[in-house]
This record gives structure tokens, sequence and C-alpha cells, in this order.
């Protein structure tokens, strides 16, 4: 399973400059074992320059405590880690005056202003107030937040201050921009400006890090991903290679009365996965199936494309992950 | 032992940027924390030095008022510091997640607890400084001396921040900080020669409260704000500036154990 192919994505996703661009991190056998927990159990990481890419997995999978290896926040048991050519984490405070975080937690400064924020921020980078100043109408317009940029922290809805803390991510003009699941509690609204926002970032050509369990949100944002369980990459390619290979193009899902369908012949023909009393089958030849199904009466049913959420589920199993 | 880092602490220049970030939101506080800072000492002076004085008279060759004012200058800075060390340090590094953010910065553990505990002898300066004005305006204060005074009364504002900063590496709430104020500041408040002078203690009594910091805060202020001559400045100054960095190096070590992790 951890046959990495990031050749042939490399060359579809950035045909330009792929020979001298090093990687932005590399990260060799990355371990961390937290009491009797292994969190990150012989992690390799090889993330492009200005590019998105992507850690998907379940909860405690072990995304977060890679990406706090990658600003020296937890420091590993084994492995070894550059960022920006820089070893860490013996170089991490270099390595954090080029990046920015927007951790997943809301740890916005409450005592201050929508504006203040960034400036005080931008205070812990040495940042003086004249290289800073110009910088915040900026911000505050890219957050949508420039009607609000007196207003204090606690006024604002959660989707107001993950603008605000991406756009305080930004205050030191990074070259990485670090996000620990950016859109997690939004509402679908909220959810797309992030999301158009972060392809912003992307388009001008700064390198995306960010953990996600949203499928949708790795599909769209990712240019690359790996899917990682219990510390470990189950694969690695980009969300298109991933469904290519792990998963048969077409899903036809029914909904209820597996037990009725189960012994057609047109079902056994497919790879078939069973959750409760709904039955996932997997084809490339869907129309049989579909015949027959519109045939018969009292049968729902949803016919689809793939899609990562597929993959995700085949990769890390069905159980339910608390 | 295990997942301590151990490190010496380095603090840079970052330190002033968390010190700064702290006087940013004070400023806005400021109406308050002048009452604080000047009504509380100005009743307990005038309430016990003019009060109490009456049926006390000179005490160690002062009145009582010159007696009390100069050792309340030390344990005022000491209670200052030492509930901002606790009280508000806990609140940016827990509920807040102030320091959460700070560390995705180049500022690393080593920077906020200094910025930190700067601010808190920041606080207890300006506590201290206050009671001294306020002793000045009482007619207590012996002379351009007592301006050495405040540089110590920063030293001691040190001293109990970074003494509080090792209790908020350890709680796991507020709650735990009464510990401290029962086991710790209440017996140095009444002990350590602010109310009356320790040689009337007994004899044990008087060697326990010789390790204790507020009793060499109090030795060192007193002679300076009266204008007496100062016994044994090194020592009182080696014990406080111990107890201060001792103290950083372990609150730094226990606050990377409870963030870096």
């Amino acid at each position: 399973m951890r046959d990495v192919q990031p050749v042939q994505d490399a060359v579809i996703n950035n045909g330009v400059g792929t020979m001298n661009d090093r990687p932005i991190v590399r990260g060799l056998g990355l371990r961390k074992t937290f009491a009797e927990r292994v969190a990150v159990d012989g992690i390799d990481l090889d993330i492009p320059r200005g590019r998105c890419f992507g850690l998907l997995g379940p909860n405690g999978a072990g995304k977060t405590t890679t990406l706090r290896m990658l600003l020296g926040l937890t420091p590993f048991d084994a492995g070894t880690l550059t960022v920006f050519d820089l070893p860490m984490p013996e170089r991490a405070r270099e390595v954090r005056a080029r990046v920015g975080i927007v951790p997943q937690a809301d740890t916005l400064d409450p005592d201050f202003s929508v504006a203040e924020n960034l400036r005080v921020y931008a205070s812990y980078f040495g940042l003086s107030r004249r290289q800073v100043e110009p910088r915040i109408d900026g911000l505050l317009d890219f957050a949508n937040l420039g009607e609000r940029r007196d207003a204090r922290i606690d006024t604002l809805s959660g989707g107001m201050k993950r603008r605000l803390t991406i756009a305080r991510a930004l205050v030191n003009d990074p070259e990485l921009v670090v996000l620990d699941e950016p859109t997690t509690g939004l509402d679908p609204q909220a959810r797309h400006v992030i999301w158009s926002r972060l392809s912003e970032l992307r388009d001008a050509s700064k390198t995306l890090v960010l953990t996600t369990h949203y499928m949708e949100e790795a599909e769209r944002l990712c240019d690359e991903l790996i899917v990682v369980d219990h510390g470990r990459i189950l694969d690695r390619g980009s969300p298109r290679a991933l469904i290519k290979r792990h998963v048969e193009p077409e899903v036809i899902e029914v909904r209820g009365g597996a037990d009725a369908v189960i012994a057609w012949p047109e079902i056994q023909a497919a790879r078939t996965e069973r959750m409760g009393s709904s039955l996932y089958c997997y084809t490339r030849e869907p129309a049989p199936l579909l015949n027959r199904l519109q045939a018969a009466t009292g049968i729902v049913f949803l016919h689809r494309p793939a899609g990562l959420e597929d993959v995700f589920l085949r990769l890390t199993g069905r159980e339910l992950r608390d | 032992m295990a997942n301590f880092d151990w490190t010496l602490p380095r603090a840079r220049r970052g330190a002033l940027a968390v010190w700064r970030r702290n006087v940013l939101v004070w400023r806005r506080l400021l109406g308050p924390a002048i009452l604080m800072n000047f009504g509380e000492p100005l009743i307990y002076l005038l309430g016990f030095g003019l009060g109490l004085g009456v049926f006390v008279g000179q005490v160690a060759d002062l009145p009582y008022l010159a007696f009390l004012a100069s050792g309340i200058v030390a344990s005022s800075a000491m209670t200052t510091a030492t509930f901002e060390g606790m009280y508000s340090v806990f609140t940016r590094m827990v509920p807040q997640r102030t320091y959460e953010a700070i560390l995705a910065t180049p500022l690393e553990i080593d920077d906020i607890l200094a910025g930190e505990m700067l601010w808190c002898a920041t606080k207890g300066l300006m506590s201290g400084v206050a009671i001294l004005l306020v002793g000045a305006g009482l007619g207590v204060v012996g002379g351009m001396s007592a301006l050495w005074a405040i540089p110590v009364v920063f030293l001691i504002g040190l001293t109990f921040g970074g003494m509080a900063m090792i209790m908020t590496a350890l709680a796991d709430n507020y709650d735990f900080f009464s510990y401290y104020f029962v086991l710790l500041v209440t017996p140095m408040m009444m002990l350590c020669g602010v109310f009356f002078p320790i040689d009337g203690l007994p004899g044990w009594l008087q060697d326990v409260v010789q390790i204790l910091p507020l009793t060499h805060a109090v030795a060192l202020v007193r002679p300076l704000v009266v204008g007496a001559p100062v016994d044994a400045a090194g020592l009182h100054l080696s014990v406080l500036i111990g107890y201060a960095s001792t103290s950083y190096y372990l609150a730094v070590v226990l606050v990377r154990r409870r963030l870096v992790v």
C-alpha cells in the first residue's frame, strides 16, 4: 500500500521547475510516542513547493502531531526532518518566521480588536509598525473584515474568526502556510468562502499544507495528499490518482433492503460493502444493475461517481473513530 | 527525568513583544488599575498606620506608619506580581490560548515567560511606587535614597512573578492557587517583617523566615525608604536574584513540558 507514485503526479500538476525546486519539507522515518500511544509511526514526507498538500485521515490518525513536528512544536522520537532545507527542530525559530500557521482551535487574542490582533501578532515576528501598517488593509480585505476592523473578537462569527486567523497567518508574508482542519465546525457558506481564499493563496504560489477529514475539501484544494491512519501513511497521490488506484469508477448505493437484493447476480458481479442495511456496490459496468434496480419496486438507490470518500473508507475502514 | 527539557533558557528580544502586548491590554484598564494601586494602600496605611500606630508608637526606632509603609512597598510588589504571575498568566496560557498563538511565531517559551516575568515586575513596580508616593505624601519617606528602592521593587516583582509562574505551570485550574496563597504568600506577609520586626519571633521561626524571599525584600526596601543604612545588601540581593533566576528556569522547564509535547 505504500508504493509511492509521486513522479507522474508531479509532472501533471507542476510542469515547470520541478528540476530545481527542492521540496519545501523533507521528513524521513518520523516517529512520536505519547505515554503508551504511538501517534506517528514512521512517516516520510516530501512536500513540493508551490502546491497544496493534504494530510487526510480520521480523528487520532496523527495529522496534528505531524504538523506540529513541522513547526518544531512537538519533538519527535526518531527520524529526520528539514523545512526550507533547515534541520528541525534545531532551526525552528527561523522556520516559523517563514511559515504561517492556522491552528485548529481559536487562538485569537480576545483582549484586542480585529486590526489589533494582526498588529500585535506581527510584533511577535519582530515586524515594525511601518512594515505592518500598509499590509493590514489588504489582509482585512482578504478576510472580508474591512468593515469590522475595530470589532471585538467575541462579536465575530465562527467563519469571521477563521478568516481572521488565516489573515493573521499571512502577516509575515509566509512561504508556507500550514492549516489544521481549516473549516471544521463552519457552516457551508463560511466553508466555501474559506476554500476560495485558500485557492487564491495557492494561485499566488504559496505552499499550503492542510489537514482535513472533509473529502470535498481535499478533492477541491489538494494537488496531492497522503492518507494517514494510526500514524502511518496508507497511500499518496493526487485525489484523482488515488480514486483511480483504489476504487471502481462508479458506485451504486442501495439504501435499506440490502437483504432483498444481495443474491442478485448483478449485485454479485460488483464489489460490495455492507453498512447496516445499506449496500455499496462498486463497479465498472453499472448498466445491468441499474436496469434491474429501476425495474424493481420499493428499492431506494443512488448512482454516483466514486470519490475520495470511497478511497478513504476503503483504506481506513468503516468502524467509528472517537 | 524523561519528558523534561532542561536546556538553559535563552530569552531574546521577542520577550519585549510579549511585555508590550500586556502593556497594551493594561492601558485600556487604566482607571481600575490606578484605583487599585493607590486606593487600597492608602486605606491600609491610614487605617493601620494612623489608627494602630497610636497604640504601637515606635517600632524598630521608626514611627509605626513609616515602618508599615516601607514594609508594604515590598509586600504589595509581591502580591501584585504574584497575582499577575498566577491568574493572568494562567488565563493567557490555558483558557485564552494566547501562548499557543505566540508559539506559532518565532518566539519560544523562553521568550514568553521572560516577557511575562518582566510584566509581573512592571506591575509590581507600579504598585510599589504608588505606595512610595502615598508614603511620601504622609511624610514617611526619608530622602532621595528612596529612589534606590525603585529598582529593588522591580527585582522583587521578578522574584515573585517567577515563583508564581512555577505554580501556574503546575496548575490545572484557578483553585490550585489557593494552596500557594495560604501556604506561602500569607505566611510571608505575616512573618517576614512587614507588620512587625522579625526579631520578635521565636528563634527557630527567625531561622525559617531567613529562607523566605520576602524577608530579604523588606530588609532592603525598608532602610532605603526611610533613609537608614542597608545591612548586608549583597546577601539580600543575592537571595532575590537567586529566587528570580531559579524560578524562571524551573517555570520554563515546566511550561515546556506542558506546551511543547
